[in-house]
């Protein structure tokens, strides 16, 4: 299967990301720029971390309008798996397919560290087949994950299992101290409602080596993979 | 048409945290004003643009707050509209 990865223009994770999309089995991955309005018959979409756009006004706004975004919004309204990583996820919120906005995180901190994320709700085809619960340790570099949306969004994104991730301890446990940056409800990645799109503030691209400290990250590739291969999405 | 100044506040909403007011608030604290009760930080933009009037003038920026220059999740924004004389610098 074809996994698109786009590159705009500051995008820092997008050869990490092609890099262990190699060393999962099933997966060819492609660079696709920004200005491209053509896929390139991805079957899988991942915008990545960095600074798209140097983060003017705000991180993402600006790349919510690059060409290839309107095809992004097509693909994923089409059911096409995409994955927004740190960076990637912010441009999914400025653009309008993720609910909810990333704020400065609290005591403006840049956190660049080992972090722990539990796996909240496994409904999306990035996270199939892996159990509820599971606690994933993942590498996190971000100035702005803060994550927002109010109370009654909020409700709503647990009712429907859109809540995948949330930073906690490395025993699955949610605390004042393990949330880093400040994010509502601990809140470390959503989805859409369908669940096809996918935003999280860590990097499981940076997390799927043992050689960088972290294998965990794999995880969310090999399931894609999985549920392509169950022909599970629905495209 | 005619040009006008646009001068665009853009603040977080008051129910949203804002790590970077907090972040002033203690600075200034620590430098003796004690009588600060609450800072909030925001973006303040000049825009130049050419409208028929200073009502679509606004309008136009409006928009602009809406599509892009303000992410209205979090932020709320507010714009005054001056005219600009022909060859002044803002």
């Amino acid at each position: 299967m074809k996994v698109g990865v786009v590159t705009f223009p500051g995008s820092n994770g997008d050869t990490d990301c092609i890099e262990t999309l190699k060393l999962v089995e099933g997966c060819e991955p492609q660079l696709i720029w920004h200005k491209s309005t053509d896929l390139m018959g991805a079957d899988a979409l991942i915008l990545p971390g960095g600074f798209a756009h140097g983060d003017y006004l705000r991180p993402g706004s600006i790349a919510q309008f690059s060409p290839v975004m309107r095809e992004v919004a097509r693909f994923a309204a089409s059911g096409g798996p995409v994955l927004g990583i740190c960076n990637g996820f912010q441009v999914l919120t400025e653009a309008g397919l993720l609910p909810g906005a990333l704020l400065r995180n609290q005591y403006i901190l840049f956190h660049c560290a080992w972090t722990h994320v539990r796996v909240s709700s496994n409904r999306s085809p990035w996270l199939e087949g892996v159990e509820e619960g599971t606690v994933l340790r993942m590498a996190v570099a971000h100035g702005q994950g803060n994550y927002f949306a109010d109370t009654e969004t909020r409700r709503r994104l647990v009712e429907q299992g859109q809540v995948a991730f949330e930073y906690c301890d490395p025993e699955g446990n949610t605390s004042g101290e393990s949330n880093h940056n400040g994010s509502v409800d601990s809140i470390a990645g959503v989805t859409n409602e369908a669940g096809n799109i996918l935003g999280m503030m860590p990097h499981p691209e940076r997390s799927s080596d043992p050689l960088l400290g972290s294998a965990d990250g794999r995880v969310l590739f090999e399931s894609l993979v999985r549920s392509m291969a169950a022909g599970a999405v629905g495209r | 048409m005619s040009l006008w100044l646009g001068r665009v506040t853009v603040i977080p909403k008051p129910s949203v945290n804002d790590p970077q007011g907090l972040a002033v608030l203690d600075g200034l604290h620590a430098l003796g004003f004690s009588e600060v009760e609450q800072v909030r930080v925001g973006r303040h933009i000049d825009v130049r643009l050419d409208a028929e009037g200073a009502e679509e003038a606004e309008a136009r920026l409006c928009q602009m707050c809406e599509t892009l220059l303000a992410n209205t999740l979090i932020e709320s924004y507010e714009v005054q509209v001056q005219p600009v004389q022909e060859g002044a610098a803002v």
